[in-house]
């Protein structure tokens, strides 16, 4: 008999190297102090490494109103939207951000990652063709594997070679999709998306937009970046999560296209899974509230983004990407000093991502910092030092050897 | 092995090179990402050399079933053709 867990060995053997090192892969929080302070082994830590770009997840009215929904509606559905899974509060948190993105119709997930499994498998079917920008998020991969549909793999951010690839492609029957992303998770890089809309009026497809990072974070509304470049009317179908800027979790759709809503009836990922919970339903509305109501969030988040970007490149450090995002990756050498350096980062008080391949791009070892809007200048100086301390110093060290 | 699919053979082991770190000897049934340890990203990466080089488009669906270079060499020959 095969042991179906036997192909894992070389994976096994990799975290043990990696325990080794005195590090956990995902260490745990043991108590939350605010949106960017948590204890870790029994430390007070900067948490610059969360996605908690909005700092929302301890407003007071968030927390209250999940506090409300769980009290009166209680801990879950349990039960599909298309079966007892649909309350009012999901269908006006659907309407809270359709009325947000300035779209006619949004359809909530139950998670980030479902929400482009169910968009991916429930637009493109068998006959379609999906291009797919080579650096997107793995949910967009298995949403579209599970579509069934051709799959073309574009090069990274390059509108042209997008271009050729549908010139190669022309008349192959079938829809045509497209998917991009507002910010890249790793390199915290954005699509040229005027560029991609060139692309677009020349070929004709559908263009999908996953705001993941960039939903309530870019652009003169906070809709992303479709929204920062002007182009809303291009985005065919917009993607978001709640588990980033929003404090909570699920995922959403939303197009104008008049036949959406029949993805409710057609898109598994939606069908067949326990719709969201109360409370998470009611936090995710207060928080879409909140960012409506407080624009300025974005504004700080810039700020503290733009203080840290040019913190770390003040120090040498070589980054993800050129522009200033939230999104911000130190490039490191090789695995083991990535390795090393991440556990020094911890135990000195600030935890950023370790990012290693096959989950970088180009076999890049990153470790990946995401600024909140909570995060005070104080605490972006520390970890600009901590940086300093820990990773510029052993660039020093290595450039003279 | 007809003189087009040593030919195809031999230019898809020379683009496959740089992702050959260690340096596995390439067989018609050699398994490109067991027998080169290489991840799912870099075997994409190496599919997207060889669609620019040959100018045609291999779908990430039709790598599912593609594991040998023997595999690989059928698919580019069969897409050559085809356009």
């Amino acid at each position: 008999m095969v042991d179906l867990l036997d192909k894992y060995k070389p994976l096994l053997e990799r975290m043990h190297a990696v325990e080794q090192a005195g590090s956990r892969i995902g260490p745990v929080n043991e108590r939350l102090l605010s949106p960017t302070r948590a204890i870790i082994n029994g430390r007070d830590t900067i948490l610059a490494g969360t996605n908690n770009y909005m700092g929302v997840t301890f407003e007071r009215e968030c927390v209250e109103a999940g506090k409300k929904a769980l009290e009166e509606f209680g801990t879950g559905t349990t039960g599909s939207r298309i079966a007892n899974g649909s309350y009012a509060m999901h269908e006006e948190l659907e309407r809270e951000l359709a009325s947000f993105l300035g779209m006619k119709q949004c359809i909530v997930f139950s998670t980030g990652y479902q929400a482009n499994l169910g968009m991916m498998a429930g637009l493109a079917g068998p006959r379609d063709t999906i291009f797919l920008d080579a650096d997107s998020h793995s949910s967009i991969y298995d949403g579209c594997t599970l579509s069934g549909a051709k799959l073309v793999r574009f090069r990274h951010n390059d509108p042209a070679d997008l271009d050729k690839r549908l010139t190669r492609m022309e008349n192959d029957g079938g829809g045509r999709l497209v998917v991009l992303e507002g910010i890249y998770s790793m390199l915290g890089d954005r699509a040229p998306l005027a560029e991609f809309v060139e692309v677009k009026k020349k070929h004709g497809f559908q263009l999908l937009v996953d705001e993941a990072h960039s939903f309530g974070v870019l652009g003169p509304n906070g809709c992303g970046l479709a929204d920062e470049a002007g182009l809303m009317d291009e985005a065919d179908f917009i993607v978001g999560t709640f588990s980033k800027s929003i404090g909570a979790i699920g995922g959403f759709g939303a197009s104008n296209h008049p036949m959406f809503e029949t993805l409710r009836y057609a898109s598994k990922p939606y069908m067949f899974t326990a719709s969201p919970s109360p409370a998470s339903i009611a936090t995710a509305t207060a928080a879409v509230r909140l960012l409506k109501r407080e624009p300025q969030r974005r504004d700080r988040l810039q700020a503290n983004s733009a203080r840290l970007f040019h913190g770390l490149k003040g120090l040498g450090l070589q980054l993800g990407c050129d522009t200033v995002s939230p999104v911000i990756a130190v490039k490191c050498e090789d695995e083991t000093s990535t390795l090393v350096m991440w556990n020094q980062l911890l135990e000195a008080g600030v935890y950023v991502n370790i990012a290693l391949p096959p989950g970088t791009p180009g076999k890049l070892c990153l470790l990946r910092c995401s600024v909140s809007a909570a995060h005070t200048d104080e605490e972006i100086d520390r970890i600009i030092a901590l940086f300093s301390s820990v990773v510029a110093s052993r660039n020093r060290v290595a450039a003279a050897v | 092995m007809t003189p087009e699919d040593k030919a195809i053979f031999d230019k898809l082991a020379e683009l496959l090179g740089p992702f050959n770190e260690k340096g596995v000897e390439l067989k018609p049934e050699t398994e490109i990402a067991v027998d080169l340890a290489i991840d799912s990203v870099s075997v994409m990466d190496f599919v997207m050399e060889v669609e620019d080089h040959f100018d045609i488009d291999i779908p990430l669906n039709v790598l599912s079933d593609t594991h040998t270079m023997n595999d690989l060499v059928g698919v580019v020959k069969a897409r050559v053709n085809k356009a």
